[in-house]
């Protein structure tokens, strides 16, 4: 945890394109810091060569006095769901493990265009299926500021290497808290934008309708940058909306004059009562900036973990059939025939977590409990979608915590999968709405990081941002 | 409740294309079981006015024009990942056994 922290994004674009510093020298800055933070085993695979060339052209177009991109000579670390060009692609799974991605994700070219440079994969749970990245098929990530606790999941990885500053920022995916989690535990900030706002084309799918694609930073400036550029409709993923037309960077919201609602649910029973207070004296922080603070139910939310963990399943067992060991990804060799090919290639290439949920998934899908378990799931999402459309016709913004606790043992809940189930128990209603959600660090409770919850309703991604920027400047 | 018994699981394990080994079968057993419980709290809750939710964005029929796009891939360059290939197509074992 010495590293020199990494400038702003837009401070270190800036020094690229002004020609101050070279994109090469920054990209070996963040090459050097990945080799010394390889006990954390936050990387899978480290992009060396094509990050150099990529450098190497952007300082090469600066010289030559043409435009500078955004994000000029800006190193970045993906969540190794995500299809990128300098290396494979696993998903941490064992089935993808041989696979090279033959085109890159929307919101990668989209970096790229603007001069980010990835630089390395991030380790996560196998297929995004997790709380802690130990459900990776390779290794288990350390949580950054204790070696022997995890660092929640499912982009463990992607938390742990922007909390080691190994790079400026990291990308992650959260279908149920997957971004917002291990940021709260790694002390970072985690942006959860509104569904559809980023192109899910190139990122391995996980839970569809509730998978969002979105920064992992050291502060809400940041990740509006890093959001700014991947947002927007994309031909290649028709599920994606119209982005706001003011820049996502521009802050000009204050919570002078604005209602903020403290979720009730998330305050009371199953709260460790340090990671209460911490959030109590965040909110009263709030208060005193001006924001009007109120006490909001939302009678439902308790149920929105049983719901996900039916909608989330049946997804998953649906868009991991497409792994079959035939077209890409591991193939058993002692198959004898295709059936017993199928049979082997997936018993070997998915762990037990991506096995468990296929199993779960194929079960409130069949026929005769389709309609108790899917159909139900899938109507107690209305009932949770219409609880928070009228929180938000009473206050602008809802607060909580991120999650119930501070980073748990490595180890602790591997043997109970409901257990760490409920580590998302705080994150999965956001996903079901659709709504945007961050976390920013709220400081510590026994010396581990904790963050605190901002949920917005849809589309006001920019009032969040600006209102987490505003947030985090008081809690420092 | 639903407590899923060893045949269960193995009839999930043939839909689901999955072989498993004989711990995994009884670990699943109690693990799917205990996750099936608790989810089934959603049988009490009273839904009776409302309809389900199958997407959150409100699109419809989103469409773009017919038209090709050049993705510059090669056919060979598409068929890398595959495990094995014939004469520009995908192998696979046979089918009849």
């Amino acid at each position: 945890m010495t590293t020199k922290a990494w400038d702003s994004i837009e401070t270190i674009a800036e020094a690229v394109a002004s020609g101050h510093v070279s994109a090469t020298s920054n990209v070996q800055e963040a090459l050097a810091r990945l080799k010394e933070h390889e006990d954390s085993k936050a990387i899978i695979e480290i992009y060396r060569d094509r990050a150099l060339e990529r450098a190497k052209a952007i300082d090469a177009d600066i010289k030559q006095g043409k435009p500078a991109g955004r994000l000029a000579g800006v190193p970045f670390i993906a969540k190794d769901n995500f299809l990128t060009f300098g290396g494979k692609t696993t998903a941490a799974s064992n089935i993808l493990k041989p696979f090279e991605a033959p085109y890159q994700a929307t919101a990668i070219e989209r970096l790229e265009a603007e001069g980010a440079i990835c630089v390395a994969k991030a380790n996560l749970d196998a297929f995004a299926h997790g709380s802690s990245t130990e459900n990776s098929d390779f290794m288990v990530t350390k949580n950054p500021h204790d070696p022997t606790r995890v660092p929640g999941g499912s982009s463990g990885g992607s938390a742990t290497a922007v909390a080691l500053n190994i790079a400026p920022f990291a990308l992650g995916t959260d279908t149920g808290g997957s971004i917002r989690q291990p940021a709260s535990y790694c002390g970072v900030v985690g942006y959860k934008p509104t569904y559809g706002l980023v192109s899910r084309s190139g990122v391995v799918a996980m839970a569809s309708s509730t998978d969002v694609i979105g920064p992992i930073t050291r502060s809400a400036k940041d990740a509006a940058i890093v959001l700014d550029v991947m947002s927007g409709r994309d031909q290649f993923d028709s599920t994606t909306v119209d982005r706001d037309h003011t820049p996502y960077t521009q802050f000009d919201e204050s919570l002078k004059g604005k209602k903020v609602g403290v979720i009730k649910e998330y305050m009371g029973e199953g709260v460790d009562e340090h990671v209460r207070a911490r959030i109590e004296s965040a909110i009263q922080s709030m208060q005193q900036a001006g924001a009007e603070i109120v006490e909001v139910s939302l009678p439902s939310l308790p149920l929105a973990l049983a719901c996900y963990y039916i909608i989330c399943p049946a997804e998953v067992s649906s868009n991991l059939s497409r792994y079959d060991g035939q077209r890409y990804g591991y193939s058993d060799k002692n198959a004898k025939d295709l059936d017993e090919s199928y049979d082997l290639s997936r018993e070997v290439g998915f762990g037990r977590e991506a096995k468990r949920r296929i199993m779960i998934g194929t079960y409130v899908l069949s026929s005769g409990y389709y309609d108790a378990y899917y159909k139900k799931a899938q109507t107690v999402r209305t009932k949770i979608i219409e609880e928070f459309a009228q929180a938000f016709k009473k206050v602008d913004l809802l607060v909580g915590p991120t999650a119930p606790t501070p980073a748990f043992q490595i180890g602790a809940h591997t043997d109970d999968p409901l257990q760490m189930y409920l580590s998302d128990i705080m994150t999965v209603a956001v996903n079901l709405a659709g709504v945007p959600a961050v976390s920013i660090p709220a400081g510590r409770v026994n010396n581990l990081p904790i963050g605190l919850q901002i949920i917005a309703p849809q589309h006001h991604d920019r009032l969040l941002l600006s209102i987490a920027n505003q947030t985090e400047r008081i809690l420092e | 409740m639903a407590k899923l018994r060893k045949d269960d699981i193995l009839k999930l394990a043939r839909l689901s294309r999955l072989r498993l080994s004989d711990e995994e079968v009884r670990q699943f057993g109690d693990e799917l079981s205990a996750i099936l419980e608790y989810v089934e709290q959603l049988a009490s809750v009273d839904t009776s006015d409302l309809e389900p939710t199958a997407q959150v964005t409100g699109l419809t029929n989103v469409l773009r024009p017919d038209t090709i796009i050049d993705y510059h891939e090669t056919p060979e360059a598409l068929l890398k990942n595959a495990p094995a290939t014939e004469k520009g197509y995908i192998k696979v074992k046979r089918v009849l056994g």
